[in-house]
């Protein structure tokens, strides 16, 4: 039996070092006896002295998992930590792969050990409460806490990364952390009494934590769970909680038999005052029945009735009305198909990428945007959520139908004398029938009580191509096509 | 009105803010205090101070700036018509309670909301008057969760985000009808635009972040929402098709689930009732089947009577007992996507339970000592010295299965 003898409950570099040399020396698990100086009595009598340095130490193999799971488990306060650490370590030289398996007994009680500590400290984090000190060089934070484990120091960065600029003292039966604003230095274990009995803002503190309680929803068990009695005994908080517990069911029974009382003075005169304001709110039944109606309006008006539309069921899906943009007396009328998701945010046409795309090839084909009125055939986004994206879905034939309402009102008060249909969609709300693109791409329709419609693709058409080469011949046709276009919009001047 | 004491208006004030379900520190840029000035650090993962005798965890200073509103939601505490004492801090006296909880360690910082008064804008701007005043005079480096008011500008709104971990825009109800029903003077499009609004600068902030672009610093610990359970008639169906789209629109970290409670001077058209405790607890379990376990929302609610989820039994063991022809599933061989629609199976024991079993065949021991409660998955799986055999198909294994009913008595 060999006995260890380490400096302290946590001494890891002593571990590491001795564990080393042990491995190497292939000394078996069940033949050592770890000594952090808390033992009592000697249950060893005879002990064998550590075998010799070796070569072989510096070439004992762990993963690279190990080191700071053994940093943690060795501030577990069970005696067996050591023991164990070192027999999974022991077990390396013929499991490598030892710490992937996790329902290993062995690894599954490390595990434990690493959480239980990871929890203490954690704990220690949250319920330290500090009570300030007046001294002559200021004041002075000082907290009395009992951990469970040897978790002090390991502790300790948080409250230094956290107070830097406050003087602070953490102390503990075991030992003392002091923070001078400089630098941290371990004392001696300390009792309660070493610590300030009150602070005056824990009256405030207390009073916080009072109302922030909702007595109909007493959960005690849920409490404790997490915050165990035996912290209370340090927490300046855990005074009040009996008498919150206690009355909790007669505070929310007096609520609940409570007659309704009659509202404040103050509130009917809000709601006097408020009475305009909430008629410019929720749009409730359209004011325009019919198309045309709208010479009184104008485009604004029509954008501000747009705003609240539901004739159909696209907009608990979406932002909010995309409506379109542009001059009032615009001669040209760019339609697409619906905004994106980047248009629904912002509540605009065409800013998005495929909105990117179209702005480059229009002016590229010499077209000025601001002259220009761009739209969608159908004003909020469909989409379908997957998980923290959503995705577009096409319009269908009766969400295009419900929504050319607004478009024949758009139409209506421009009254353009050219209107570009990019994509199927827009050409069949234009249309008012499924069309095929390929079959009148590139071409202008006349009406003789319309204006003419053209049509080609949406610029998003262009985005989902994958092969380059075709993207960049796709796009060049996509401009030409705005270039007829452009053609025409001179020769209409 | 004689003037209050600041003990007296924290009472009213945290009493006003004790509604609002959230109340997590966690998911910001990492900070450390500085040398001399500048108390305060974000660890990463948050920290809960304290456990008020609801279970709630206490991790900030939860409070309103003011309780006085202009408007009169039915559900509020807090509406113009209701007869709770009034009272409002001064920006000093918020940062003087933030700093002083603050440096005693009783909170990760600050969670800040207020009643409307006079209007948005004025209320907003005063509490960007107090993140502003810790983050620049005081040099606070703790946690900021401010409740960002729709409609706002976009100036201030730019200013919130800059001292802000995390803003926030309640939802209030799940349905755009109950809200103009039960909140006369909120406009739902006005909430969607302020989400989509701060999606849009929050990813700004996060590209500009990577160098792709200038941006300015805005809300790193993103933003989240709430919903208030049981003030309407909506069912759980349509509250997780709503969460669904609110996660999949604007980026939340998070959808609160608040069960409607009795609140002090309540209106009379709403129901005085006990909270819905175990259906909102249902209702974030199938929150994080959607969002973690790879389940679609209509696989959860798909089959259940009115769209309400079970209160017997947790969503996941109820999808697996409506298709038990996917059991059993052999734990040696299933995909990770089987396994985690295991009962009793979470995120990190399946992760656990692949890396293993490349070295090793688990038996039904190793499986028990990967989870939390063997008898809860035993009957779903096969592992190399166990076969559930027919227990699944036999007609009582809900009970069976299902743990002990916990639900807590109140009257």
């Amino acid at each position: 039996m060999i006995a260890v003898d380490l400096a302290g409950d946590t001494d890891f570099a002593g571990f590491r070092n001795t564990a080393r040399r042990l491995a190497a020396h292939g000394v078996k698990p069940a033949d050592v006896v770890w000594r952090t100086g808390r033992e009592t009595g000697d249950l060893f009598g005879s002990t064998e002295a550590l075998p010799p340095p070796t070569v072989a130490e510096t070439e004992v193999k762990v993963p690279r998992a190990f080191v700071p799971l053994a940093e943690a488990v060795i501030c577990h306060s069970a005696p067996e930590r050591l023991s164990l650490l070192y027999q999974i370590l022991y077990r390396f030289r013929i499991e490598p792969k030892l710490l992937e398996i996790a329902s290993d007994p062995d690894v599954t009680a490390a595990r434990r050990m690493e959480k239980a500590v990871g929890r203490d400290v954690h704990k220690m984090h949250a319920f330290v409460r500090f009570r300030e000190l007046a001294t002559p060089e200021g004041p002075h934070f000082i907290a009395f806490f009992e951990p469970e484990h040897f978790i002090e120091e390991r502790a300790s960065g948080f409250f230094v990364r956290r107070f830097a600029p406050m003087r602070w003292s953490v102390l503990t039966p075991r030992l003392s952390l002091h923070w001078d604003l400089e630098s941290l230095t371990v004392g001696p274990g300390a009792r309660r009494e070493d610590a300030p009995s009150e602070d005056a803002t824990e009256d405030l503190w207390r009073t916080y934590f009072s109302h922030i309680f909702n007595p109909a929803r007493l959960k005690v068990k849920a409490m404790t769970a997490e915050m165990p009695k035996k912290y209370w005994r340090n927490l300046p908080e855990a005074t009040v909680i009996g008498d919150l517990i206690a009355g909790a069911e007669a505070r929310v029974a007096a609520m609940i038999a409570a007659a309704p009382t009659a509202p404040p003075a103050h509130h009917e005169r809000l709601q006097a005052r408020g009475g305009d304001r909430m008629a410019a709110g929720i749009v409730g039944p359209q004011a325009i029945d019919e198309i045309g109606q709208t010479a009184g309006i104008g485009l604004a008006g029509i954008r501000a009735e747009a705003d609240g539309c539901r004739r159909c069921a696209l907009w608990a899906g979406a932002t909010q009305t995309v409506f379109g943009e542009g001059p009032e007396r615009a001669e040209v009328v760019f339609v697409g198909e619906q905004p994106g998701d980047r248009e629904d945010l912002a509540g605009r046409p065409f800013v998005g990428p495929a909105g990117q795309v179209f702005d480059e090839a229009i002016e590229e084909a010499g077209i000025d945007r601001t002259l220009a009125y761009v739209t969608n055939a159908v004003k909020h986004f469909k989409n379908e959520p997957r998980g923290k994206r959503r995705i577009h879905k096409k319009p269908n034939g009766a969400e295009i139908e419900a929504c050319r309402w607004w478009l024949a009102q758009e139409l209506t008060v421009i009254k353009p004398k050219l209107i570009v249909g990019l994509g199927g969609t827009a050409l069949q709300s234009l249309l008012d029938r499924p069309v095929k693109i390929t079959e009148i791409r590139g071409k202008f329709m006349d009406f003789d009580d319309g204006p003419s419609v053209f049509a080609t693709v949406h610029p998003s058409y262009l985005l989902r191509l994958p092969d380059p080469e075709m993207k960049a011949r796709e796009r060049q046709r996509f401009v030409d096509d705005l270039k007829l276009v452009a053609e025409r919009i001179r020769a209409m001047g | 009105m004689s003037a209050k004491t600041l003990v007296q208006k924290l009472a009213i004030l945290s009493d006003a803010a004790k509604y609002d379900a959230s109340c997590a520190s966690s998911g910001s840029e990492k900070r450390r205090a500085g040398k001399g000035t500048g108390i305060g650090s974000t660890e990463g993962m948050g920290i809960c101070h304290a456990y008020a005798p609801d279970g709630r965890c206490i991790s900030l200073l939860k409070i309103l700036l003011t309780n006085f509103c202009v408007f009169d939601c039915a559900y509020c505490v807090n509406r113009s018509s209701s007869n709770v004492e009034r009272a409002r801090f001064s920006v000093e006296e918020v940062v003087r309670l933030t700093l002083d909880f603050y440096k005693r360690n009783y909170i990760e910082g600050l969670f800040l909301s207020s009643g409307i008064i006079r209007d948005t804008d004025y209320t907003m701007g005063e509490m960007v008057r107090v993140v502003e005043t810790l983050r620049t005079v005081h040099d606070f480096r703790g946690y900021i969760h401010l409740k960002a008011i729709p409609g706002a500008s976009q100036d201030l709104i730019d200013q919130a985000g800059l001292h802000a971990d995390r803003l926030s825009v309640n939802v209030e109800l799940p349905t755009d009808d109950s809200v103009v029903r039960l909140a006369p003077e909120k406009k739902p499009v006005d909430i969607r635009r302020a989400m989509g609004g701060l999606r849009t600068r929050i990813e700004a902030a996060a590209d500009g972040q990577k160098g792709r672009a200038k941006a300015r610093k805005f809300a790193p610990a993103g933003q989240s929402t709430q919903m208030i359970i049981g003030a309407d008639e909506t069912n759980d169906a349509a509250i997780l098709d709503r969460s669904a789209h609110l996660y999949g629109s604007y980026a939340l970290k998070r959808v609160y689930y608040s069960a409607f409670s009795p609140i002090p001077d309540s209106k009379a058209i709403l129901p005085l009732l006990k909270p819905p405790l175990i259906r909102e607890h249902r209702l974030y379990q199938a929150d994080w089947l959607m969002r973690f376990y790879g389940f679609d929302r209509t696989e959860i609610t798909d089959g259940r009577p009115d769209g309400m989820l079970d209160l017997e039994v947790d969503p996941k063991l109820a999808w697996a007992l409506k298709s038990r022809d996917r059991f059993p599933v052999d734990i040696n061989s299933a995909d990770r996507e089987t396994l985690l629609r295991v009962p009793g199976l979470g995120v990190k024991s399946v992760d656990r339970l692949l890396r293993a079993r490349r070295h090793t065949r688990l038996r039904l021991d190793d499986l028990g000592r990967l989870v939390k409660s063997i008898g809860a998955v035993r009957p779903f799986v096969i592992a190399a010295d166990w076969h559930p055999g027919g227990s699944l198909d036999r007609l009582d294994l809900g009970a069976r299965a299902a743990p002990k009913p916990q639900q807590l008595s109140l009257f």
